[in-house]
Parts: structure tokens; sequence; C-alpha cells
């Protein structure tokens, strides 16, 4: 199935516009991915200096570099970057824009233009944020979350902020209609459902969470403008108003919102273990089905975040239940993964070792969730840096971990040539090392009771938050070096060829990089997805 | 020629189709937070509810259902006509559903001054002498209907360009499915309204 | 393109639609008018789902769809349907 004579890639077909404008009206999914992922990781870096400033400040006791009200404004803008324009968009829109068409064999998504269209809602809701810290009453200082009732006392700019996260939620919503939809129309003759890629699987899974959460989210932002703009007092409780059912309405998008970060991350793991163990993936209906199971039980269990709040007692035992569920369709992937590396040729390169790092580390993430989910340890953990390192544990030791995993496995694929592999397994070593210590004492100071969002502590804290910030910097070497990696082979690293994995999906028949429409054939499918050898 | 029409002119038919549903579930959702609040605090102020859903104007609401449901009569008609090829007769039921949209927001417009003439508007201090249950249910109901009412208008803006389209020959008998979803989406408005309508306006 | 001919519904059912939907919007109006109480504002609720099935099925032509839009919506209604639910086992239960 080799593409012969090399033919035109995509970034030498321009379509109708030339210079930048051929990108950002581009309505090629492989030019709106790329568009994705450079403002994603351009935010990214923003908010991993916002980290790194944090920790400094919290190298000791006291003022260090900052005021209070700085590092308010700072912790809230590293969680509203992060969360909103980095790890949700992160890698269905930035990387499953890119290969969703090329893992179906589609020439592109079903509805090309809205596709761009929800690129452009989401860099003007970027833009929108951005704009909010310089403008009005200065940043938002309110925490991720944008609580009730101080997030409609406050002065500073949450309504233009609050803004923003409504645009990037409608632009969230419109890639799921678009990835379900493609989904459903769009795959290769023979590609039944069963032969679906798993990370296909996991994009179809997260775009009905995108789907059915993000409108909730986007209601919820709308009513808090409005509640600031005309005080209809909902949320008030001097005007007949109710607190909690803005945490009701917060959590039921954000608690599934965790599995739109989540689990594309699985899927693209599960991508990368059967190339580099050579042998088919362990249980695919199982890993398959665990998805739409994390998916849908991701709408039973979002009370777990409000048993502090004050939720009847009734709501907080059921929530406490069912948050036990989720532990099972993930305990289910993990053991695939490993059973799928076990007795395989495996070849430890470094898309592997941070396929591996992330197994380890969501798993620490996981299973501190337990602890967070049951009800009475929970009441003792809320709102400390166990939450903190819990959070971080699966959404940067998870997500981010296998995004880096999945961008070293398509690198080749989208720039067509090959970065340097012995930089690529240093920078994991600094990275993986930077993170534990980062992170780790963390949930030792949770336990001992250091809370969340708190400028100043107790000096017998100090000894875990000076490790912790030792750690940012190893963390921050490790990303300089990924980074320096990867956009220097950009332009400098050596020609791929279209395979260089002996990956067996449809994306690695065609050249690299791809040709604008990506197959010069729709290929025909005949059999699953992962086909080493005798299996 | 370039690429990005090739890729761009062939019309899936269940796709357009399947990509609309989506978002009108998305709609839905949206709605549904909404609708969850008003339970939620009607469970609370139960009483207050009614003295609120009294001082509705019955009538109007009923007025406004009947308009509604009329007009997606109109549209669903015009998307049968289209289908046999009678263009005129088309454009000119997508105008009626359009006309009747437009009616709707006066009859909402002509409610709504009503009451912000009596000081009855979110944060009045009329409202808050009245107490915190009829607050709430004020809040709801400019909240429920304003967010509907940007709905009618968004929906009198979508038809209004099929109207053009099909003047334009941009839809005809066998390319009709952008006319299809516009009338799902305003269906949708009508479906929305009919749960609106005994909320606010029957439960005295 | 495919079922072209079977979703021209006949005009006549558009119009026997629209006229239920009329019945049915003075009978909840009628019934409002005789103060039931909670009972008032079941059956109200009941006649609004009646209606909105009629535009879902007929004017939305869900009733000529194929199986797996029917169960999308099958699936949004039950997402619906829990979300409401967790949030009233705080609502109703919280003292």
């Amino acid at each position: 199935m080799t593409t012969g004579d090399r033919e035109k890639s995509f970034y030498e077909t321009q379509g109708r516009h030339t210079g930048i404008l051929s990108w950002v009206l581009s309505t090629d999914h492989k030019r709106i991915g790329i568009l994705y992922l450079t403002a994603m990781f351009s935010f990214f870096f923003v908010a991993v200096i916002l980290g790194v400033l944090m920790r400094l400040e919290l190298i000791a006791p006291g003022r260090t570099i900052m005021s209070a009200t700085t590092y308010n404004a700072i912790f809230t803008v590293h969680g509203v970057i992060m969360i909103f324009l980095f790890i949700i968009p992160g890698i269905p829109s930035g990387l499953g824009n890119f290969l969703l068409p090329l893992l179906i064999g589609a020439r592109d998504v079903a509805f090309p233009r809205i596709n761009l269209m929800s690129w452009w809602f989401y860099i003007t809701g970027a833009i929108v944020i951005l704009v909010s810290l310089f403008t009005g009453g200065g940043p938002p200082d309110t925490g991720w979350t944008f609580y009730v009732p101080y997030s409609i006392k406050t002065g500073t700019n949450v309504t233009l902020a609050v803004f923003g996260v409504f645009l990037l939620g409608i632009s969230s919503t419109l890639t799921g209609i678009n990835f379900v939809t493609t989904i459903h129309r769009l795959r290769a003759p023979g590609m039944k459902w069963f032969r679906m890629p798993l990370f296909v699987w996991s994009l179809y899974a997260t775009g009905w969470v995108q789907i059915l959460a993000t409108p909730v989210l986007g209601l919820t932002l709308l009513l808090l403008m409005s509640e600031r703009l005309f005080g209809f007092g909902l949320f008030d409780p001097a005007k007949g108003g109710d607190p909690l059912l803005f945490e009701h309405l917060f959590w039921i998008y954000s608690h599934p919102a965790v599995y739109i970060m989540i689990l594309p991350a699985m899927g693209a793991v599960t991508e990368i273990i059967p190339v580099f163990a050579r042998r088919t993936i362990f249980g695919y209906k199982a890993i398959a089905f665990s998805s739409l199971a994390i998916a849908s039980a991701g709408y039973l269990v979002w009370g777990h975040h409000m048993f502090t709040s004050g939720m009847s007692d009734i709501a907080r035992m059921v929530f406490s239940f069912l948050t036990f569920i989720v532990a099972i369709p993930s305990g289910i992937k993990v053991f695939n993964w490993v059973a799928s590396l076990y007795k395989g040729s495996i070849e430890l390169v470094s898309p592997l070792l941070f396929t591996i790092s992330f197994i380890f580390l969501f798993s620490i993430g996981g299973l501190t969730g337990l602890v967070n989910g049951a009800l009475a340890t929970n009441i003792f953990v809320h709102g400390t840096y166990f939450i903190v390192a819990h959070f971080h544990y699966t959404m940067f030791g998870g997500t981010a971990f296998a995004f880096f995993a999945a961008l070293h496995y398509w690198f080749p694929k989208i720039t067509g040539r090959m970065y340097r592999e012995a930089l690529a397994k240093r920078a994991w070593v600094i990275l993986f090392t930077g993170f534990n210590v980062l992170y780790f004492p963390m949930f030792i100071l949770g336990l001992e009771g250091m809370p969340r969002r708190y400028y100043d502590y107790l000096p017998r804290f100090q000894t875990g938050h000076f490790i912790s910030t030792i750690g940012s910097w190893i963390l921050a070497t490790g990303l300089a070096i990924m980074f320096y990696n990867l956009i220097r082979s950009i332009f400098k690293g050596e020609a791929a060829g279209s395979n260089p994995w002996g990956g067996t999906t449809l994306e690695w028949t065609t050249s690299s990089p791809p040709p604008r429409e990506n197959f010069k054939e729709i290929p025909v499918v005949t059999g699953g997805p992962y086909r080493f050898g005798k299996d | 020629m370039n690429k990005d029409n090739i890729l761009e002119e062939k019309e899936d038919y269940e796709g357009s189709k399947m990509g609309m549903w989506l978002f009108l579930f998305t709609e839905l959702l949206l709605f549904t937070g909404l609708f969850l609040l008003y339970s939620a605090f009607r469970s609370r102020y139960s009483d207050e509810f009614h003295t609120g859903a009294a001082e509705l104007n019955k009538t109007m609401g009923t007025l406004n259902t009947v308009l509604l449901l009329t007009s997606s009569l109109t549209m669903a008609l015009s998307i049968n006509v289209i289908k046999k090829g009678q263009k005129k007769l088309s454009v000119l039921l997508q105008g009626l559903t359009v006309s009747l949209g437009l009616l709707f927001l006066v009859d909402k417009y002509f409610e709504w001054s009503e009451k912000i003439r009596h000081g009855i508007y979110p944060n009045s201090a009329e409202l808050l002498q009245r107490g915190k249950g009829e607050t709430i249910f004020y809040g709801l109901y400019y909240l429920m209907t304003g967010l509907h009412g940007l709905h009618v208008i968004a929906g009198i803006i979508l038809i209004s360009i099929m109207i053009i389209m099909t003047i334009n020959e941009r839809i005809h008998r066998e390319k009709f499915v952008k006319l299809e979803n516009a009338g799902l989406y305003w269906h949708l408005v009508d479906v929305v309204w009919v749960f609106l309508f005994p909320v606010f306006y029957l439960i005295s | 393109m495919n079922d072209n001919n079977k979703s021209i519904t006949g005009y006549r059912i558009y119009f026997i639609v629209w006229i239920c939907l009329l019945i049915l919007t003075a009978t909840t109006v009628a019934i409002s008018n005789l103060k039931l109480g909670k009972y008032g504002a079941l059956i109200s609720l009941f006649i609004a789902s009646i209606k909105a099935s009629l535009i879902l099925l007929f004017f939305m032509h869900l009733k000529y769809e194929g199986f797996l839009i029917k169960a999308m919506l099958l699936l949004t209604i039950m997402t619906i349907a829990i979300i409401v639910g967790l949030t009233f086992s705080d609502v109703w239960y919280r003292h």
C-alpha cells in the first residue's frame, strides 16, 4: 500500500488562499488540527510559566515574589487556561482533528466549514479571556470554577472571562457534533464498528460527552453573566436563590468534562501500545465499551465535588456510591493495556516510555480518586493539596503525558520528519522525575492539612512546599528540552517515511505528511486495526 | 480547480440531518438546565409560583402558543411543497412562518413591557419587596422566555436566509436538506414553547 | 435522497396534527381554569408531552426516521432524566 512517487503534501496544497489565510481560512482538517495544536501549546506555555511563578511564591511562607491578590489571579488564570484552553480541546480538537479522518479512511470530517468555525470560536474565546486579564477590574480571582456568590460579587473582570469560556464551549460542542457525525457517516468501506482503531472509539465517546454536557456549561455561564449584569437572584440567598444549584449545574458539565479530557488520552495510548509491543491489543471490545462506560458514568458522579458544600445526606451517599462505578471501566482499561504489553516484543522508544509513565501516573491519580470519592475520607481531604495532587496526577500525569506520547508517536506523520530519539528519552526522564518531585509531596501536604489556593502557610509545611518548588524547575526543564527537540525537528529532522513505526492503522498507509485529500483512493478495510505477525 | 471545493461539494443528506439532530440535542440540554432550576425552585416556593403565574396573561400566552403551532404547520408544509417543486408556494409558506414568528415576538414584547411598566423586572424594588419566591419566579420567567425568544429570533433569521436561498434556486426539489434542517430547528423552538407555556401560564 | 417519497407526508396528516395540537391547547387551558391543584400541574405537563411528541413524530419526521436518530434521541432524554433525577436527590432531601 505504499504511495509510490512522492505526492504533494497538504502543506503544499494551499487552496483558495495564500500565506497566513491559507491556514486560518482552511477547511482542511489537518491544517485546522495544526492551528489548534499551535494555539494550544502557546497557551500551555503561558500557563506553565504562571504555574512556575506560583510555585516560586510558595517556596517559603509569607510573601516571596508577589502579593496575595496577584497570587489569586494567577492560580485562577493558570486553571482557566490549562482546563479550557489546553486540556479540554487538547487531544480531540488538536490531534483528533488531524487524525480522525486519517484513522477511518476519510477525506475530511463531515462538516469541514463548521470545523473551521469551531476553531474560530476557540481562538475568539481565547482572545476574549486574554483581554479580560488586562481590562475592567483586572484578571478574575475566583478560581477556575467561578463559584457563586463570590463570582457574582467580585469586582474583577469575571463577566468577560466567562463569556470567553462560553465561546470555548460552543467550539467544543461543534467539534463533538462534527466528530460523531464523521464517525457515523465517513468510515471507509469495510470499516465496521469493531474494526475502528480504539482511538476513534474514544473520540466517539468524547464527542457524545461534548454534545450532551457542554450545553449545560454554556447555560451555567450565561446565568452567571446575567446575574452579574441584571441580578436575577437565582444564586443569591438574599433574593431567594440557591448557590448550591450553581454548583450542581457547574459540575453537571464539569465532571463529564473530566472525561472529555481523559478519554481521548486513553484512546491515544491504546494506539501506541500494540505498535511497540508488536502484538494486537488485548481485549479490543472491552476497551471500546469501557470508553462508552466511562462516558456514561461521567453523568452519575458530579456530586462528589460537592460533598462539603451542604448537599443533602442522601445525595452525598448516592454520589459517593456511584463514584466507585467509574473505577471499573478505568480498571478494565489499565488491565488491558498491561496485558497487551505482556509477552510482546517491546521496543522501548519515547512514545512508549511516555505511554508507560502515563499508565503509572494515571493509576496513582485514579486510585487516589477513590480516596476523594469515598464520602468519609473526602471530608478529610476536601479542599486540600491532596486534591491538587490528585488532579495533576490524572490531568498532567494522565492526559498530558498521553498527549506527549501521542505527539511523539504521530510527529513523523504530521511533519514528515523524525525527532532526535536520544534527546526525547532524556527529556522524558527529566519530565517524569520533575513531575513526581513536584506533585507527590502535595499528597503528603494535603493529608497533613495544607489547604489548596492558600497564599501563605504554616512553617511546618515548608519542607513539602520546598521540594515541590524544586520539582517545578525540573519539570520545566524537561518540557523545555522536549519542545526544543520537537520544534527543531519540524525544520531539521530527518525525513521519516510514511510508516516509521510499522503501524498497521490506516494513517500509516498514506504518505507523511499526507496529501490534501489524505488518500489517493479511499482504502478498503478487510480486518481489525492491529494486525501484527501471527495475530 | 481547487480541492477545497471538491471536498465540500458532495452533500451527505443523512449526515447533514444527523448533524442537525445532534445540534438539537445540545439545545435540549441547554434548556434542561433552566427547567431543572425551575423545578428545583418550584418545589421550594410552590405557593409563590402560583401567585406569580396568576398574574401572567393567560390569553396572550395561549395566543402565542397558537401562533407558534401554526407556524410549525406552515414550516412543515413549505418543505413538503418544495419536494414537489412548487417553489413559489414554498416561499410563501416560509414567509408565513417568519411572519407568525414575528407576531409571536410582538405579543411577547407587549407582555414584557406590560410587566416592566408595573415595575416587575429583575432586581426591581417592587419585585424584591414582594419576597423571595416571586423574585425567583419572575427571574426564571424572564430568563426562560428570554432565551426562548432569542431562539425565535435566530429561527426567523435562519428561515429568512432559507427564503433567499429558495428564491436563488440554491434550495430546490432535489436539494432541500438545508430547509429541512431549518425546519427541524423551528419545530424544536416550538417544542420548547410547548413546555414553557404550561409551566408559566397554567399553574395558577 | 434514498427515501424522499416515504417522507413526503401528505398535507392531510399535517393539518390533522395541527388541529390536534390546537384542541390539546384548548383542553389544557380549560383544565387549568378548573383549579385542580397538584393534579392540574401533572395533567398540563402530560398534555404538553403529548403535544411535543406529535411535533417530534410528524412535523419533525421522527416517525419516518431510522433507528439511529431515534436511539440518539432516547439517549438524550435518558441523560436529561439522569441529570434531573440526581439533582433532585439533593433538592428534595436537603434540610
